[in-house]
């Protein structure tokens, strides 16, 4: 009886093994995506108190930069309009660092507003872009400011201290003040 | 010759006894990080590109608004629409649906909580900003407009 057992091995065949965890792994390969939690970062104005009158707030109009974009997705950027969008980061650059010299340009950039309007029609493509531009504008200033390239800028990490001071210096003085008005209803 | 002899010596096979090993290893990094999704996207999506992005950092604060032209569209049309959790809703469900999802989260980090707008890039900016006004409304007021990296630029 117990010759007949010791005959068949006792060993699980483990050869295959790795063909099954191939088998598994190719189906894992496969089925992952990579989150994509990436994107341009916002935070909308809260919603006005309606027992409050809305504040009067007088602003001077060489302090804002303003940009709109029509249903057939063309730009009007400061009454101008664009037809080239890679035109308006450093015009955008240069109304910010104005500082006062050019009379129709920002006082300073902490008066200074980027005022983007779009229409109900435009295609949130481009309002993408130009949000990104805003953006890619603003982020160069900074790192200018903090004395690094725009790479080191973009992958700050705030809780070193090193590059926390350096967000500080970049960012004294200097909201990012990108507005994004309502849309109008018209049809145009 | 005698050269030849002592090469042939030395065994020629490549040790596989620990393949499976390095495979399991391989499965087990898969597993880990696949996140299965729990919603189909009943929605067209090509997500526009951008240069500029940032990544959010704490993942539980996120909820995913999906906008774009439905995929049936002989049910819903072809204009776009909004799809909250897993079915297509309108702009006056959306503060109801933020307000579940806060509800979700720790009392103390209500207010950060993060809608990421996943908008098909030919989507027009009215069903943007509708949305928009409710998430004021709801009181979420961080949002995020899901781009890809650029990566020509």
């Amino acid at each position: 009886m117990a010759r007949s057992r010791n005959r068949g091995s006792q060993e699980v065949n483990a050869g295959s093994m790795a063909d099954i965890a191939f088998l598994l792994l190719i189906f894992f390969l496969v089925t992952t995506t990579i989150a994509s939690d990436k994107g341009l970062l916002i935070t909308l104005p809260p919603k006005p108190d309606p027992n409050e009158p809305p504040p009067d707030i007088k602003m001077n109009e060489r302090n804002i930069f303003k940009i709109l974009a029509n249903t057939q997705d063309q730009l009007m950027v400061e009454d101008e309009p664009m037809e080239d969008i890679s035109q308006l980061r450093p015009m955008v650059k240069e109304f910010v660092l104005n500082y006062g010299k050019d009379p129709k340009s920002s006082d300073s950039p902490k008066d200074a507003i980027i005022s983007f309007k779009a229409n109900r029609g435009t295609s949130y493509e481009l309002f993408t872009k130009v949000l990104d531009e805003l953006f890619a504008a603003y982020n160069e200033m900074y790192a200018q400011r903090a004395g690094v390239t725009v790479e080191q800028w973009r992958n700050i990490d705030r809780k070193d201290p090193v590059q926390k001071a350096w967000y500080d210096k970049a960012r004294k003085d200097f909201p990012k003040n990108i507005s994004i008005a309502q849309p109008s209803k018209g049809g145009n | 010759m005698s050269k030849f002899k002592k090469k042939s010596k030395a065994s020629q096979d490549i040790p596989t006894s620990a393949l499976p090993d390095i495979i399991f290893m391989l499965l087990f990094f898969f597993m880990v990080t696949t996140v299965m999704r729990e919603q189909d996207i009943l929605v067209e999506q090509k997500i526009p590109q951008a240069t500029q992005l940032t990544k959010l950092q704490k993942k539980s604060l996120v909820s995913v608004i999906n906008i774009g032209p439905p995929k049936d569209a002989s049910r819903w049309g072809t204009e776009s629409r909004i799809q909250l959790n897993d079915a297509i809703a309108d702009v006056d469900d959306i503060v109801l649906w933020v307000n579940e999802r806060k509800d979700e989260l720790d009392e103390v980090e209500r207010d950060q909580i993060t809608i990421n707008l996943k908008v098909d890039k030919d989507a027009k900016m009215g069903i943007v900003t509708d949305v928009q006004e409710e998430l004021k409304e709801a009181n979420a007021l961080k949002i995020m407009y899901n781009t890809i990296q650029d990566t020509d630029s």
